[in-house]
């Protein structure tokens, strides 16, 4: 593969706050057209690597490498302050100014075309989800960074907007890094696999990681039962933090 | 007829209102009035170092607001106190130090209570060029910061991985508050400052559904408080700062009729 199709490198990165590790020693990488899905419990550090990949954190350890601005984030939790007010339609031109045909189109592709002048406030979670995602599309970027991009959306909702996201990975040639909890719904998508604990546990295709044990030790055997198992010696034990127990 | 002394005045207040209401919205949004009310009672520092030094208290009231909200930020980074407490502490210090060094000014006639509350009597023709070029300075770098700015204000964690350098836009807006209570410092006096960037603000909150709008109805609210104020200031003889802050109440208060009703014909 040629390097100039990498839009986001991260080398054994990883961040502490308050002396106390969030993530350590992560290392993918991003390219233009592929999904990487980072999966994990919570408190695993799939946020925390995203905004380590963002650039949001800033004393980092390790390397980040970042080879484009045009992003788009959605990110998992977002507050609006009832100060401000907001309309849908401010809000699609939060950080760029684009046209008024791509702001209708982005929210058209979400199923949420018809929201455009109310106050973002009176919104549904679902509803807030789709806008979060539509604003993030509409700038067409290069890189797409979607932290669990469908919760609070209803169940045939996710499953079109999954569909969504990956034709909008086809279609604009945009590197995603996806965040879920959920494999299931993710893996058809998805071409590399990052699973989280703390650390990375193990990655790959969707495959390699739903027969590792350790996605299975942290996910419970029904995660991995749909797919054929394969069992490997665990070589290291976890603290109930996620650290790994030094012998 | 009209006195020139008003003119001046009501040309000055003008200028203060335009400049207040944009960056009277980020201060309700960003919640910042506290910190407006720091760096402005700061500003009697700096009109005792103006009056000691022989300099334009404009430009010394700029220089220590910025050097306290400098002080601030260090603080911030430095102890564990809570935010409030370190503005507490940086406002009341500074507005004592300041009195201080006014009682060893014997040398000099001191008008407190147009320090305090402004004084219409005292704009002069270099104060309208002050306040509507420095007015003119301050909208023109915050038409530049807009975007990084309200979208930092909106979501901090958005405007970063965006790239759109929220810190810098939020350091160059500082700067932007220290300027724009230097510059109206004379019309409003150094206690109501704060006033007149929140309650136009407050008010115009309650009537629009945008950003856009929001920032109109606050200019808007704070010509009409200007212009209210002086002219009752001038009938009753009342200093210009509490007049024109209660013209603003009275059109807060109007607003909020105007919420009153809309909400009766929703239902």
């Amino acid at each position: 593969m040629s390097d100039k199709n990498i839009l986001v490198e991260l080398h054994k990165a990883g961040f502490k706050q308050n002396n106390k590790w969030l993530v350590e020693g992560v290392s993918l990488k991003v390219e233009k057209g592929k999904i990487v899905t980072l999966i994990g419990p919570n408190g695993s550090g799939k946020s925390t690597t995203a905004k380590i990949a963002l650039g949001i954190y800033k004393n980092i350890e390790g390397l980040v490498k970042k080879y484009t601005n045009k992003i788009g984030y959605v990110p998992q939790k977002i507050s609006i302050d009832w100060t401000l007010p907001l309309r849908v339609y401010d809000f699609m031109l939060l950080t760029e100014d684009i046209s008024d045909e791509a702001i209708d189109e982005a929210l058209a592709l979400t199923g949420v075309a018809h929201l455009k002048d109310k106050n973002l406030g009176n919104l549904s979670g679902g509803e807030f989800q789709r806008v979060l995602i539509a604003r993030a599309i509409s700038k067409k970027p290069e890189l797409l960074v979607l932290d669990e991009p469908v919760q609070g959306v209803d169940y045939t909702g996710e499953i079109a907007l999954y569909e969504l996201i990956k034709k909008i990975s086809d279609t604009l040639n945009c590197g995603i890094l996806l965040i879920s909890h959920d494999l299931h719904t993710v893996m058809t998508a998805t071409d590399h696999v990052v699973c989280l604990n703390g650390h990375v546990c193990c990655s790959g295709t969707p495959m390699d990681v739903a027969k590792n044990n350790e996605y299975k030790t942290l996910f419970g055997e029904q995660a991995s039962q749909i797919l054929s198992v394969y069992e490997h010696k665990h070589d290291h034990v976890h603290l109930d933090e996620g650290q790994i127990k030094k012998n | 007829m009209l006195d020139d002394f008003f003119i001046r005045a009501l040309i000055a207040g003008i200028g203060v209102a335009l400049v207040t209401g944009p960056l009277g919205c980020f201060v309700v949004w960003r919640r910042l009035s506290y910190f407006g009310d720091t760096l402005s009672h700061s500003a009697l520092l700096g009109v005792t170092m103006a009056y000691s030094f022989e300099l334009n208290i404009a430009l010394s009231v700029f220089i220590i607001s910025s050097a306290i909200a400098l002080i601030l930020i260090q603080l911030q980074k430095k102890t564990n106190l809570p935010g409030d407490a370190l503005l507490g502490l940086l406002a009341h210090s500074s507005l004592a130090v300041g009195l201080v060094v006014i009682g060893f000014l014997t040398f000099i006639r001191f008008d407190i209570m147009g320090l305090l509350f402004g004084d219409i009597l005292a704009v002069t023709t270099t104060d309208i060029f002050v306040i509507w070029t420095g007015g003119a300075v301050i909208l023109l770098v915050l038409k530049l910061i807009w975007k990084p700015l309200f979208a930092s204000t909106v979501n901090y964690e958005l405007a970063e991985a965006e790239g759109l350098n929220p810190d810098r836009a939020k350091a160059i807006f500082t700067i932007l508050m220290a300027a724009v209570i230097a510059i109206s410092i004379k019309m409003v006096g150094l206690l109501l400052i704060t006033g007149m960037l929140i309650i136009p603000a407050a008010m115009a909150r309650n009537i629009s559904d945008s950003p856009q709008k929001m920032v109109l109805f606050s200019v808007i609210g704070g010509l009409l408080s200007v212009i209210l104020g002086l002219f009752s200031s001038l009938e009753f003889n009342t200093s210009s700062g509490p007049s024109i802050i209660v013209a603003s109440l009275v059109l807060f208060i109007l607003s909020l009729l105007n919420i009153k009703q809309s909400i009766k014909l929703k239902n």
